[in-house]
């Protein structure tokens, strides 16, 4: 081979640059290839927006988003702020938006204490409790979540009473029809304000006081019950405050007037499947992972704090959560994201959240897919990287600092 | 065991010690006895791992009654009360109170065929019963390698049946792979990049142009041979789930390794395009994908292409397992120990060498249980598409629901649907499982 000199890779004696150089020498390869690469997708990029154009024109359409301040003349059956069919295309956005967010917040809430609760039972060592748990889990995680979302949406349309035959349950803090849940709404007079900072007070003191705790304990080694003073501390005053203020605070309860239920506050069946479908399909995927975390720490671990006198109790708290948490939480905020993009599915049972909204509706209405998925993803996208953002952080929080 | 054995070997009873005979030595041993009833068997092991304290025993009574009340009232409904034989829901009221599973005998071939014509039902199976054949080499790694050849094949085979078509066409197909080969091979001494260019080039103006005509005219000509063709727009139920999830993932394979290897790369604007597609396909929700697929995708083709909503359904599926499959992939790649790398860089292999010869084929192993999870996870997403219109198993429901025979019917529909994902999922991920564990060897790092 002539070109035996060109293949070397430190510099070429013999001239200066030559053309081979860019495929054979590994120095300007790299950019080469960087560049043909880019050089591609620019040409796949300008392609595709070449007959976006195209089809746009051939159509009569225009990409903007104009649309959006034009009134939505649509009706949003749960909404959290005010919104009527004037409204823009806008403020139904955002009031999609806001009902995503709410059902992501209590679905991942829900479906922690549920999945962390269910990781630790099965482990329990009754047997039939850890069997129980493994169906539980086995059962929710290998079908379709769109299945159970369906599931629980006919389920609280078919099996339960209509509004008239219906009796509130539980002291009448909840009832059940086949048009929704009641429960009690709470209605503030005055002096709740006094509540409400007074509150804020004892959470402030109850930090304070642990941390008084913490240094007393590493001064003198005495050992305060901690959460015992801190409940008291946080709910004493604000109870005795209350009914100092003669209880500024009343329950209306949904009574039956009609054929239907008026007052208190009223949850739609909707929301209902979709938040419990939601959080119990994650919390199935939580308890796997709360376990993995759990068994992950050596038996080692829990004999040499026994074998140090600590208490079962302090064992856990003190020597196995810290290191499991190291290992649960990844996967945990992974499955929060992955509830708050399920929760999209909200569209199968007709609960408005945004992908109800911006890409149901709005979309439909005006025809604007192109610029209402673009907005819609945009959302998405927004969430999912403040999420992974977050988890970014603390790993790198957490991580074992190797020295 | 071998202690006790040679004690006894040495004290025989006619032994004699100093003259003295022994008063007494077994001449056999004595049985094991059993253990206390009361430290063994069923007694114990419940009285352990189920009543072992007050609290336990209070929580095994309930979860105890509460298994027997759930599974009483569901045996009446699902075994003795339930009608299998009927021809609509009215008729099962009138003969049993149970659940009426009739439905799901009636319309089976709906539920796992969709409209797909009843006289062709034996390609599909024929098509799902190879699919086992092709995807066992790639699954145990006992049997002969030459099996990958027909897993290599399978994908245009499994096609073929599916969508039936001129056989002509098929050969024609797998001509032009050919010819691209060597095309290929006869350029590579010459240089690589002029090679892969003219069989790229010659690939693609071959499917552009020349395909469809050729075939055409040979069938023409010569005549048709071939399986009677089927519309997309008749595949349905089970069918469709499995079309959609296996050529997601299938198709998902080569692009995720790219994906995979340029988001490890050092060159930082290939780098930069991987990450970036990955990041965003990861972020949004797969309906806002088929979103794309039902109503936009046509606007990014040139002006009057446009082709059926199950090809666009399967191009962005692709696109979003890809990213699921790359990241997997790379976790395969991180798990390689570095040595690996660096082996293959003492040795002098180029890049390309490196990766076909060593990482890939032990990164690519190491992913395999991760693989069959993304195509678990895949496999139940493909339940979405029923938003968009296509009679997937959910999809399907509506007009069974919607037929005056069977109006009101709900719960037996769930079931059925639920219990055959459930089989599915359920045996892959116990199936990936093992896996995990037999290539869990023990030496790591």
């Amino acid at each position: 081979m002539t070109t035996a000199t060109q293949i070397v890779d430190g510099p070429v004696d013999s001239g200066g640059f030559r053309l081979s150089q860019l495929i054979y020498d590994s120095r300007y390869r790299s950019y080469t290839i960087q560049v043909i690469a880019m050089v591609l997708f620019m040409v796949a990029v300008g392609w595709l927006v070449d007959n976006v154009i195209d089809n746009f024109r051939d159509l009569g359409k225009e990409f903007s988003f104009g649309f959006l301040f034009q009134p939505a003349s649509y009706d949003i059956n749960q909404t959290l702020i005010d919104y009527n069919s004037q409204s823009p295309h806008w403020r139904a956005a955002v009031v999609g938006i806001l009902n995503t967010l709410l059902i992501a917040v209590l679905g991942c809430i829900l479906a922690t204490f549920l999945g962390v609760a269910i990781g630790v039972a099965r482990l329990s060592k009754n047997w039939l409790i850890a069997k129980l748990m493994t169906i539980y889990i086995e059962g929710f995680r290998n079908v379709p979540v769109l299945l159970w979302i369906l599931l629980f949406s006919t389920a609280f349309s078919a099996l339960l009473p209509s509004p008239r035959q219906t009796e509130p349950m539980l002291a009448g803090f909840l009832t059940a029809t086949n048009r929704g849940f009641y429960v009690p709404a709470t209605i503030w007079s005055e002096g709740a304000g006094l509540l409400a900072i007074l509150f804020l007070v004892s959470l402030v003191a109850a930090w304070i006081f642990g941390r008084w705790a913490t240094a007393r304990q590493e001064a003198t080694g005495e050992i305060l019950p901690i959460f015992r003073i801190r409940l008291a501390i946080i709910f004493l005053p604000v109870l005795a405050l209350f009914f100092l203020l003669g209880s500024p605070m009343t329950l209306d309860f949904p009574e039956l007037k009609g054929f239907n239920y008026q007052g208190g506050l009223y949850i739609r069946s909707s929301f209902m499947a979709l938040w419990l479908a939601l959080s119990l399909y994650t919390a199935a995927f939580i308890a796997e992972n709360v376990r993995a975390g759990i068994q992950a720490i050596s038996k080692g671990q829990t004999e040499a704090a026994y074998s140090l006198g600590l208490p079962p109790k302090r064992t856990m708290n003190l020597v196995i959560l810290p290191q499991a948490l190291r290992i649960i939480i990844p996967p945990l905020i992974s499955q929060y994201l992955n509830l708050t993009k399920n929760s999209s599915l909200a569209i199968a049972v007709g609960y408005m959240d945004v992908t109800g909204t911006l890409g149901g509706i709005t979309l439909n209405q005006t025809g604007k897919e192109m610029e209402c998925l673009i907005l819609l993803m945009g959302f998405y996208l927004t969430i999912s990287l403040l999420i992974s953002g977050v988890m970014n952080l603390y790993n790198n929080a957490v991580s074992l600092k190797e020295r | 065991m071998s202690d006790t054995d040679s004690e006894t070997q040495v004290f025989r009873p006619d032994d004699q010690i100093g003259g003295m005979s022994l008063a007494y030595v077994s001449t056999q041993t004595i049985p094991a006895s059993h253990s206390p009833v009361s430290t063994s068997g069923p007694i114990a092991w419940m009285r352990e791992k189920m009543f072992s304290s007050v609290s336990d025993t209070i929580v095994s009574l309930i979860s105890l009654a509460v298994i027997i009340l759930v599974v009483t009232s569901l045996m009446s409904w699902l075994v003795t009360n339930s009608v299998w034989t009927a021809g609509s829901l009215a008729e099962c009221r009138e003969i049993d109170t149970g659940g009426c599973f009739a439905v799901i005998v009636v319309r089976f071939s709906q539920f796992m065929f969709g409209f797909y014509p009843s006289e062709l039902y034996w390609r599909p199976i024929l098509a799902f019963a190879l699919m086992f054949v092709a995807a066992a080499p790639l699954l145990h790694d006992t049997l002969p390698r030459k099996m990958l050849f027909f897993s290599a094949a399978y994908p245009l085979l499994a096609y073929w049946l599916l969508w039936g078509g001129s056989v002509w066409g098929i050969a024609l197909f797998v001509g032009a792979l050919v010819l691209t080969f060597v095309i290929w091979q006869l350029l590579k001494g010459f240089n690589m990049a002029i090679a892969a260019i003219v069989a790229g080039l010659f690939l693609v103006l071959w499917f552009m142009f020349a395909q469809g005509s050729v075939t055409s005219f040979i069938d023409n000509t010569i005549g048709f041979v071939g399986l009677e063709s089927v519309e997309s727009s008749k595949f349905g139920g089970f069918l469709l789930t499995f079309v959609i999830g296996v050529t997601g993932i299938v198709a998902s394979l080569p692009i995720g390794i790219m994906l995979a290897l340029g988001r490890k790369s050092n060159l930082p604007i290939l780098k930069a395009l991987c990450v970036g597609f990955i990041e965003f396909i990861r972020g949004v929700p797969l309906i806002t994908l088929l979103f794309v697929a039902s109503t936009l995708l046509n606007y990014f083709l040139p002006p009057g292409t446009s082709f059926d909503i199950i090809l666009r359904v399967l191009i962005m599926v692709t696109l979003f397992a890809s990213a699921y499959m790359a990241e997997v992939i790379r976790g395969g790649l991180a798990a390689l120990p570095r040595g690996q790398y660096e082996a293959a860089d003492a040795l002098g292999l180029t890049y390309w060498q490196a990766t076909q010869k060593i990482v890939l084929p032990q990164a690519l192993k190491i992913s395999i249980p991760g693989i069959v999870n993304t195509f678990i996870g895949l496999f139940k997403d493909t339940t979405l598409v029923s938003i968009i219109g296509l009679l997937d198993p959910i999809g399907i429901m509506q007009p069974i629901r919607s037929d005056s025979n069977w109006n009101g019917i709900v719960w037996e529909l769930y079931l059925f649907v639920g219990l055959i994902f459930f089989i599915t999922c359920f045996t892959m991920s116990r199936y990936s499982m093992y896996f995990e564990r037999k290539l869990d060897t023990g030496h790591r790092s």
